[in-house]
């Protein structure tokens, strides 16, 4: 082909033909919109982010960041972003991020808890958080004031703030079986719960803070009674066997129960916190109705065994008060023992009684009427309330043919005439005196005489005994002391003459001498003087013989005052024999003290 | 002799891409067709610069979100994470994937970084008509273009594990706005090295000629 061979003329190679106008710049559209978007995003996450709080725990048990939720209501209105241990190690530190449409709920008592799995006595609660792991829980606060550092509760609050009702404040002894979230029953329904409990600072009760809801926060009057409806409350005193419960439930779990006495005055609702006692159960509570309450001593002689503290004052069968106190008290001056009980009365049961007697219209004096009540013979005594457990209590009642006796009001409590003994103390009285004659006579006597004969005869053959040996002994006791006595001058010359040798040989000498001197007086007056003496011991233990022998004489079996002994003797053992029979009757007839002796037939 | 350096835009000509028709064009960088086949033709890249500097200026934008927002949300029973590229890497490093840490740090920080900064040099020298080593820069442009698509080796996890660990409550892997971010840069990046012309380095080098 010739156009391969050469070369062609460049000049005939075309021209592009140009467009014109085509401006092409629309690629700077790509950053502008990238700029907006990272723009957007940028503010985006400005706008997101909510506030920041922190959270203070005890443990971080089953809290994680990046995980752990913030719900309120179960609504999530935030999440843990941090969970770190605070600088003196001890609790924890949640930092938790909270949406901005949230904000308004972090209030300074919001109040933030981990609601996890709960198993406790009365419920079982958060078992949802089982599979999805634990969160934390809000409760928003209604004070205007906004916060962002929180302390957590350590267990879920029991009343929420907006809760309508009312807490009320209780003091206790003892907490019993309550615990947080333990119900209050109001006429056997649950109307509220125990929010929560403390010991207070004295260490002497216990105070504890309840929230009763609403409508039922309306019956707590000022003058409502709260007590502990605790289990089963079971009595055995006086008045018998007693079973108290509130519920089944409160068995198992214990509860608190509470009533408004019914007042003509109307007392007012208590306000919010208002404090109240807790009683230990219903009895004491309305115990407490009786708002005046009096005290007297009654001072009895005979035991108190079987009353207890707590046993109640009947008058006439109803109970006007009860034993609070039993005291001994030792008569320095009569040597006398007596048991002094204190008693509560409640004075306007008493009113009640006498009102109703004498249609007065106004209450008396305590004083006055009682005055006049023991002028006419108003007594106490002990009276057994139960045969079976011999349990004992006070009763009052009129004797007028006791003896005439007053009130002492000098004392602090006032002392209250008693009078001693029924016709039962006289009767155990009386068989305890039959059972000690029929104790008595026979043994008793005859070994006596016996042991009487021959504590004499032991003591003349000891007389016997006692003189020659005792005596020479004696005197030889004496020679034997004199010449240890002798030994011991002897011993002390020479140590205190060491010094001067020459005087203290003379002296030695002389003093040696001086003893020889003194051995012979010794001799000489002594011994013809302990002879005397042994002489006079003699003459002594022969008239002791003749004595022994006239005393022999009066106790031989034909002597008149042996006869006269054994006389005696039988005279008490036919008495002991009659006495046997009337105890024999008496127990097969105990009316017979009371209607004689039945005629035969 | 010398060997002379010919070019065809020194020459004023340029070929039709489609028919090979060698035409005469004076105005190099503007716009025309083929009077044969009427295919567009030009002797450089139209608008080359502003069109790669446009884009890069737009990766350089979204490569901030890219980084900072997560790229990916994992959830099981026992655990949730968010997790950015970086703490991605640093969290395979602690638990001991050394290796995957490596290569996702090297596919997903360095070969992006290195693109941006690599075409950045390029548009630079080429606006200011430099020849400063032209060779050199030549490499360097095929050497981003080989490397550039691995970086995408980060997204296509995420999109593979976002798409297969669906698993209710159990676990569920979600791609975050840092991927959409991330993936932007990287199709930019690219589409921004496409549109940049080699040639462009080599044209303060050329003489004119008048055929």
């Amino acid at each position: 082909m010739s156009d391969t061979d050469q070369l062609p003329d460049f000049s005939q190679i075309p021209d592009a033909i140009v467009e014109r106008g085509r401006f092409s710049q629309l690629v700077w559209i790509i950053p502008i919109i990238a700029a907006i978007i990272g723009a957007s995003l940028a503010v985006k996450s400005y706008l997101d982010r909510g506030p920041v709080i922190t959270i203070t725990f005890k443990s971080g048990e089953g809290i994680e960041a990046g995980q752990t939720q913030i719900k309120y209501k179960n609504v999530q209105i935030g999440e843990v972003k941090a969970v770190t241990i605070a600088k003196d190690r001890s609790h924890v530190l949640v930092t938790a991020e909270i949406l901005r449409d949230a904000a308004w709920l972090l209030m300074e008592d919001t109040r933030f808890w981990v609601v996890r799995a709960r198993i406790s006595r009365n419920s079982i609660s958060g078992l949802g958080t089982l599979m999805e792991g634990s969160y934390i829980g809000v409760d928003a606060g209604t004070s205007k004031q906004s916060q962002d550092e929180f302390k957590g509760l350590e267990r879920p609050p029991v009343i929420a703030i907006n809760e309508p009702g009312r807490p009320f404040v209780l003091h206790a002894r003892e907490i019993g079986s309550l615990d947080v979230t333990s119900p209050i029953f109001y006429r056997s329904i649950q109307v509220g719960e125990v929010i929560s409990y403390e010991l207070d600072k004295d260490g002497k009760g216990v105070t504890l803070k309840v929230f009763i809801r609403s409508p039922y926060d309306q019956y707590v009057k000022a003058n409502t009674l709260f007590w502990h409806a605790s289990g089963v409350d079971f009595t055995l005193d006086a008045n018998g066997v007693k079973i108290n419960t509130e519920s089944m439930v409160s068995i198992l779990l214990g509860g608190i129960a509470f009533l408004s006495p019914e007042d003509p005055g109307k007392a007012q609702p208590a306000g919010p916190n208002s404090t109240f006692t807790l009683f230990a159960n219903k009895d004491e509570a309305m115990k407490r109705l009786d708002a005046v309450v009096e005290t007297y001593v009654l001072v009895f002689k005979e035991s108190v065994r079987g009353l207890l503290i707590g046993a109640p004052v009947d008058l006439r069968g109803v109970t006007v008060g009860e034993v609070t106190k039993i005291n001994l008290d030792l008569d320095p001056r009569n040597k006398e023992i007596s048991m002094s009980v204190e008693v509560q009365l409640y004075p306007e049961r008493l009113w009640a009684q006498y009102r109703s007697k004498s249609q007065q219209g106004k209450p008396m004096d305590s004083r006055q009427l009682l005055n006049t009540l023991v002028k006419q013979g108003f007594r106490a005594h002990l009276r057994s309330g139960n045969l079976l457990t011999g349990q004992l209590y006070v009763a009052l009642n009129l004797f007028p043919e006791a003896m005439p006796s007053k009130m002492d009001w000098s004392k602090n409590p006032p002392e209250f005439p008693t009078i001693t003994s029924s016709m039962e103390q006289f009767q155990t009285t009386l068989m305890k005196i039959v059972q000690k004659i029929e104790k008595l006579p026979l043994e008793e006597l005859a070994g006596d005489a016996r042991q009487t004969i021959r504590t004499l005869e032991t003591t003349l053959q000891k007389i016997e005994k006692l003189p020659l040996e005792e005596l020479t002994g004696d005197v030889r006791k004496t020679i034997q002391t004199f010449e240890t006595t002798l030994q011991k001058i002897e011993k002390l010359p020479l140590e205190e003459l060491a010094g001067d040798v020459q005087k203290s040989v003379q002296m030695f000498e002389t003093t040696l001498q001086n003893a020889d001197k003194l051995l012979k007086n010794v001799d000489a007056s002594v011994v013809p003087e302990t002879h005397s003496a042994i002489e006079d011991v003699r003459k002594t233990l022969n008239e002791l013989r003749k004595t022994l022998g006239i005393a022999k004489q009066t106790l031989s079996p034909d002597a008149s005052l042996q006869q006269d002994l054994r006389e005696t003797l039988r005279e008490l053992r036919r008495a002991a024999q009659s006495l046997r029979v009337l105890g024999d009757y008496l127990e097969r007839h105990p009316e017979s003290l009371i209607r004689g002796k039945e005629d035969d037939r | 002799m010398r060997q002379v350096e010919l070019t065809a835009a020194g020459l004023g000509l340029c070929s039709c891409h489609v028919c090979g028709l060698v035409l005469r064009s004076d105005k190099a960088y503007n716009p025309a067709h083929c009077p044969r086949c009427h295919t567009r033709v030009h002797s450089r890249k139209p608008n080359s610069v502003s069109h790669c500097s446009a884009l890069l200026i737009a990766a350089y934008i979204l490569y901030i979100p890219a980084n900072l927002l997560p790229i990916m949300e994992t959830s099981s029973l026992f655990s949730y994470r968010e997790d950015t590229i970086m703490s991605g890497v640093l969290h395979l490093w602690e638990t001991g994937f050394w290796g995957i840490a490596a290569i996702v740090f090297v596919a997903s920080i360095i070969v992006p970084l290195f693109k941006l900064l690599a075409l950045t040099l390029l548009l630079v020298s080429v606006q200011r008509r430099s020849t400063w080593w032209p060779m050199q820069r030549t490499r360097l442009y095929r050497l981003m273009e080989l490397v550039g698509r691995w970086s995408m080796l980060d997204i296509y996890v995420v999109t593979l594990l976002a798409a297969l660990v669906q698993i209710r409550s159990l676990a569920t892997v979600k791609a975050g706005a840092g991927a959409i971010a991330f993936g932007a840069v990287v199709v930019l990046t690219m589409m921004s090295a496409m549109n940049f012309d080699p040639r462009l380095i080599w044209d303060p080098l050329r003489k004119e000629y008048k055929l």
